[in-house]
This record gives structure tokens, C-alpha cells and sequence, in this order.
């Protein structure tokens, strides 16, 4: 296995090795090469996530508006749906627009991170194709953005918890943590797909139909289905757990679905590391495929 | 002698002619590269074919080195992995410090954002810190000689401005290692001017400098030493001077293919031959500047044919017409030919500068228009030497210093 060996002095000191030898691939070594760059690469990366929401919002009239109306507009078709008793949701001990208004934040949240990776990189190519920088930083930087995303939503959430009277517990300190693992779980998909979407575009074409399916084969505006065998969706469903979970956080401070939700965090956290391994093996291919 | 600051060793790489089917190794690649499988590293694909070569060579600290070619000969593709954007399927690249490419001018650059923004998202991706570009903001900005226009978005400037702006930013920051790939001939002729003191004084600090470029008279001016490459291999690794006349010897055999593009006419004498001779009536394609040089053309003819007029024309290569020389135009009467035979033409001294040229010959009617049988790239000749003095022609001459 050939791999870049990036020896740091300085910021761009390096060695390339390479080639047919027959060096056992030391895995271990190249994702803590990864890490270390990962981490080095935050200044950049923290300079293209200004550069990003600068240009965005200097030519936006309505600027955070665009963050808070996609959930709104979807809970607002399905609360009307639900006035209508289109859609039963007699398991529901919320207020519905509560419950909705929440859930379709929290699924947008993920919707934005399944989306980050894939976007940053087709904005990048212009340069990655021309200058050699750390391509951790492009996650990075990713991450940074969907965060901040984040922190305006909260204003929904806030607004929700204060408009409904909902008593909040304690428990409520531990979603901030529930929706970094959404991010997560939603980035380190974004970053799978990547590879081959920056190579096909079938895939940033199809990204929205799958999303809008998964969203509807998770708990966003209706409770789970309990029944064999659709109860199976939300256990193959990664998403569900965490989003059940983070909702209750919100709402009744406490999870029970323990069990669940550390699996997929596990999984989450191991599928990362190999993501970024794919991203920095993947990236020198496909350079050289996309051209100049 | 001291440790080469780059070793690049056997290097090659190769590349896919179909689109979908690059893709698609692309794909495969990726696969066995994730799993540690052994990829199939020195054999082509359908499609493929090698870049560049089984490459070999050392820059040592401070060197400047050309890199000449034509389009396809692999340049692009082994400064592209120097600056490590992309892998070389066999063989190995050591660095010795920091590598900066003066390629992708304005990198990065978002067209909303003010010059003075993009000048620190452009350095950082250039890999470096706050710190480091605050020390040389002020250098960049007066060297680029933007300073009005700094806290306008990117995206009023002229392109010629953003070129400005990205060449500031990339030749403000120095690297050990610097690659430049054609872009010493961005902005008007000042600013041209501008960007060859700084890579000179660059060169002075001690960075060791790769450039390709196309205008052979930059390269014969900064570098001592030149790579000569053809079809993805080295074919000479020197002085630059020999560089230069081995590239345009290469780019010459190609040339020749196109010999018979052009012929036709009405064909009652015919063009068999054009030779170019010594002054020892020998065969010789490489010549000095001031040589003696024949050219002889040799005819044939089908009937007879009375006072045609015969025509030689000179080109540089690729480029534009240096001289035409015509029978009529010299009132030289040509008589009348039966049979076969030649015509010589003698330049006592060749004068023009080192450089390709090619030679295009006509026989015409006694009109001089209609045209019996034209050969367009009949043959060529190098005139040997480097580009010190920029131009076509030497001009005999005399000084007198009072």
C-alpha cells in the first residue's frame, strides 16, 4: 500500500513515499498522521468557515432567516395534516407542533451534516486540484458551518420550550451532547459518500430523495410504528435512536433507549476514523481524476 | 556536495484517455487502496498510457531548473506531484522543506470578499499562520500595488488585478521550494518585469526553483540548468542551452507528420527533395548562428516547363514567417526544365538566432501565382545556442566607441 507520509516541521514540510514497494500498511500510523493534521489544519480551517458565512450572509438580504425556514415550513404542512387527523399520533404526550417543530429541527441538523462533506469538497475543487493544504481542514471547516446552523436552530428549540410551558429537567443539559452525535453520525455519512459523489453526480442528485425517504422512515413527525416488521425500520435506522433521544432530552429529560443510542455511538465513532482514513485516500485519486 | 533538497526517483504516473472509464479506475482504486490490496501498479489498463516515466533527478539547495517539453510531454503532471496534489504510481519524491506552487494564482479566492480578506484565506492555504501573514501584509499589498482597491469585493476587480493580487500573496511567502507552472507571463509588461526581480531575488535567498514554461527566453534566463522531456521521459538533463536544442529537435520529429498536409497543384514539375547542406555540401540539420547553409531542391518533371518560379519559405517553428524567397522577386529568369535536376540556394551567412525553423517550398508558374507543387515543412534546421539575446535575427555589425 502506497501512502503520504506527512512529516511536520513547519505547516507544509513533508515527504512523499510512494510507489509498488511492499510496505505493510501501517494503519495506526497513518490515521494518527490524520488526526495531527486534522487538528493542525484548525486555523485554516477555521479561516474558510469565516470566509464561508461571510460571503454567504454579505449577499443575503434575509440571512439567518434561511436557517430557521426549512423546519419551519415542514412542520407547518404537517401540523395542518395533523389538525386534519391525517396522521394518528395518539402515543404523543406533547403538544404536536411541539413535538414536530423539534423534531424536523433536529432531523434538518442532520440533513445539513449528511450534506456538509460532499458540498465542501465540489466548493473546493477549484483548488484542491491546484494547491496541496491539509483536506481535513474542508471537514473541518464543514463542521464548523453545520455548527453554527446549530446555534441558530437552537433559537426554535428555546422558542418551543417557552411558547408550549414545557417543564424542563436536567436531563436537558445532556442534549447538546445528543446533537453533536447527530452531527456527527450525519457527517461521518456525508464523508462516505463523498468520494464517489465527487467522481459521479448521480450521487448529489439522488442525496435529497434518499434524505427526504430516510425522513420518513424516522420518528421526525409521527411516533414509531411498534408492529413487526415495520418496528424493523427504526432499529436498521441509525438515525432514529439519536433523534428519539435527543428530542426526549429536550422535552422530559431523561432517555430510554440507552442501549441503542451507545451502539450507534459506537459504530458512529469507529466508521469516523475510517471515514477520514477514505477521505485522505480518496482525495489524491480523485484529484487526479477531476484534472485541473 | 550538499543533500539534495529534492530526490525524485523513478518516478511515474499514468492516466486514462476515456473520461468514464478514468472514473471508473477511479472507483477501483480507491477500493484496493482502502482494503491494502496491492494495486496493479506497473501495468496499463485499457485506456491508459504513461504520463510521465520512469523519471529521475536531484535538485540540490538554491538550484533553478527548467523543465521544457511540449504540451502532453508530462511537465505539468511531475509539478503536480511535486506539489503533492497528486501520487505517483511508481517510484519515490523526497522533499526537504516546505514546497509552495506559484500555479493556481488566487486560489481560493471567493469574489464577494474584500482583496484583503482573500489575501489571508489565500496564504493560509498556502499553509500559513496569522502571524506569518501579518508580517508580510504590507509587502504583498504595496507589491501588488492594490492598495486603493483593498476593501473592494474580489469580484470588481479586472482579472488582470486578481492575477496581481494572487501572485503578490504567493511570491510574498517563502518557501524553500518554489514550482512555477507558466505564470510568469500574467499582468502587463511592468508588473511582468516585477514578478522576474522577485523570482530573482528569491533565487538570490537561496529557494530552489522549478519553472516550466513555454517562453524558452525566460527559461534560458534563469536557468543554469534545464530538464528536457519527451513523452512522459527525460531526454536530456543539463546546461540549458542543450536543453533548448534537443527540445527543439524533438518538437521538430514531431512536425515532421504533417509534411504531406499541404501538396497539390498542377503537378507538371514536381518537388522531390529539399535538402539542406553544409558549407562541405554534407547533410546537417544543426547549425550556429552566422553558418554557411544550402538548400537544394531537387525537381522532376513530367514535360517541358518553361521559366517556372521557384520559392523557399523560412518559419520559426510553430510560429511566424521569418523570410520568403522568390526567383522572380530576385529577377532570377529560370529557363526551361526537362527532366530532373536542382536548384541550390546559398546563404553565405545564416543569421538568424538560435531557435527551429522550418521550410515550406513552392514551384509556381511563370505567373507566379498558380502553383505547379507546393511542400509545406520540407525540412528544418536548428541554429544552436541559447536565447540570451531575444529576437530573430543577428544583424551584422560593427562597433565604434568614441
Amino acid at each position: 500500500m502506497r501512502k503520504v507520509r506527512v512529516v511536520k516541521k513547519q505547516a507544509m514540510e513533508y515527504t512523499i513515499i510512494s510507489g509498488s514497494e511492499k510496505s505493510t500498511p501501517k494503519l495506526f500510523k497513518l490515521l494518527s498522521s490524520i488526526l495531527r493534521d486534522l487538528f493542525l489544519s484548525r486555523e485554516l480551517a477555521w479561516r474558510l468557515f469565516i470566509r464561508d458565512i461571510s460571503a454567504q450572509y454579505r449577499q443575503s438580504l434575509l440571512g439567518v432567516f434561511w436557517a430557521f425556514f426549512p423546519p419551519i415550513i415542514t412542520s407547518v404542512i404537517f401540523i395542518l395534516l395533523q389538525s386534519r387527523n391525517i396522521i394518528s399520533t395518539s402515543t404523543i404526550n406533547l403538544p404536536y407542533p411541539a413535538y414536530v417543530l423539534i423534531g424536523t429541527t433536529l432531523w434538518q441538523i442532520f440533513a445539513d451534516s449528511v450534506n456538509a462533506p460532499l458540498k465542501a469538497t465540489i466548493n473546493a475543487k477549484p483548488y484542491i486540484v491546484k494547491i496541496f493544504f491539509p483536506r481535513e481542514a474542508l471537514i473541518f471547516s464543514a463542521f464548523l458551518s453545520v455548527m453554527f446552523n446549530v446555534v441558530i436552530r437552537m433559537i426554535i428549540i428555546i422558542g418551543v420550550l417557552i411558547f408550549y410551558k414545557i417543564q424542563i429537567q436536567w436531563g436537558i443539559l445532556l442534549a447538546p451532547f445528543g446533537i453533536f452525535v447527530l452531527v456527527l453520525l450525519g457527517i461521518v455519512i456525508g464523508i462516505l459518500i463523498t468520494p464517489i459523489g465527487m467522481l459521479y453526480s448521480d450521487v448529489s442528485t439522488s442525496l435529497p430523495i434518499v434524505l427526504q425517504l430516510l425522513f420518513f422512515a424516522t420518528p421526525v413527525v409521527y411516533t414509531l410504528p411498534e408492529k413487526f416488521p415495520f418496528s424493523l425500520i427504526s432499529i436498521i435506522n441509525p438515525v432514529s435512536p439519536i433523534l428519539i433521544a435527543t428530542r426526549n432530552l429536550i422535552t422530559v429529560g431523561y432517555i430510554d433507549n440507552l442501549l441503542h443510542v451507545t451502539i450507534v455511538l459506537i459504530l458512529t465513532i469507529v466508521v469516523f476514523f475510517f471515514s477520514l482514513l477514505l477521505y485522505r485516500i480518496s482525495l489524491p485519486i480523485l484529484i487526479e481524476k477531476l484534472g485541473t | 556536495m550538499t543533500k539534495p533538497i529534492i530526490r525524485i526517483d523513478k518516478v511515474s504516473k499514468k492516466f486514462c484517455r476515456s473520461m468514464r472509464r478514468s472514473l471508473y479506475y477511479g472507483l477501483l482504486d480507491m477500493g484496493s487502496e482502502l482494503i491494502g490490496r496491492e494495486r496493479n501498479y506497473l501495468n496499463l489498463r485499457k485506456d491508459e498510457f504513461w504520463a510521465v516515466k520512469d523519471i529521475s533527478f536531484e535538485v540540490q539547495p538554491g538550484e533553478t531548473v527548467g523543465l521544457i517539453g511540449h504540451n502532453g510531454a508530462g511537465k505539468t503532471s511531475l509539478l503536480r506531484m511535486l506539489g503533492g496534489l497528486i501520487l505517483p504510481d511508481t517510484g519515490k519524491i523526497n522533499i526537504n522543506g516546505r514546497v509552495q506552487a506559484l500555479i493556481a494564482l488566487g486560489a481560493g479566492f471567493n469574489p464577494v470578499l474584500t482583496g484583503r480578506e482573500n489575501i489571508y484565506i489565500n496564504a493560509s492555504l498556502m499553509g500559513f499562520s496569522k502571524k506569518e501573514i501579518n508580517k508580510r501584509f504590507d509587502e504583498i499589498v504595496s507589491f501588488s500595488g492594490l492598495s486603493e482597491f483593498l476593501d473592494m469585493p474580489v469580484q470588481s476587480y479586472s482579472s488582470g488585478m486578481v492575477v496581481r493580487l494572487g501572485f503578490s500573496v504567493a511570491a510574498f511567502l517563502e518557501p524553500d521550494v518554489l514550482l512555477i507552472d507558466e505564470v510568469l507571463s500574467v499582468g502587463d509588461l511592468a508588473f511582468r518585469t516585477k514578478c522576474q526581480v522577485r523570482i530573482q531575488e528569491l533565487k538570490n535567498k537561496g529557494v530552489s526553483i522549478i519553472i516550466v514554461s513555454h517562453n524558452l527566453h525566460t527559461i534560458s534566463h534563469l536557468c543554469p540548468r534545464s530538464i528536457a522531456l519527451e513523452k512522459g521521459k527525460v531526454i536530456y538533463d543539463g546546461d540549458t542551452e542543450s536543453a533548448i536544442d534537443i527540445y527543439r529537435l524533438s518538437l521538430l520529429k514531431t512536425y515532421e507528420q504533417y509534411n504531406d498536409f499541404i501538396r497539390g497543384g498542377t503537378g507538371e514539375i514536381t518537388i522531390q527533395e529539399l535538402e539542406i547542406l553544409n558549407e562541405n555540401e554534407e547533410k546537417q540539420t544543426i547549425f550556429d548562428v552566422g553558418d554557411k547553409v544550402k538548400i537544394r531542391l531537387y525537381y522532376h518533371t513530367n514535360t517541358l516547363v518553361k521559366n517556372p518560379v521557384f520559392n523557399v519559405v523560412i518559419h520559426i517553428l510553430n510560429s511566424h514567417q521569418v523570410t520568403g524567397i522568390r526567383t522572380d522577386v530576385d529577377g532570377i529568369p529560370t529557363g526551361d526544365f526537362e527532366g530532373d535536376g536542382y536548384v541550390d540556394i546559398e546563404f553565405q551567412k545564416f543569421n538568424l538566432l538560435p531557435n527551429a525553423y522550418t521550410f515550406d517550398a513552392v514551384i509556381f508558374h511563370s505567373d507566379g501565382y498558380t502553383f505547379y507543387d507546393r511542400k509545406n515543412n520540407a525540412n528544418h534546421l536548428v541554429v544552436r545556442g541559447g536565447n540570451e539575446i531575444n529576437g530573430i535575427a543577428y544583424l551584422d555589425h560593427s562597433w565604434k566607441i568614441n
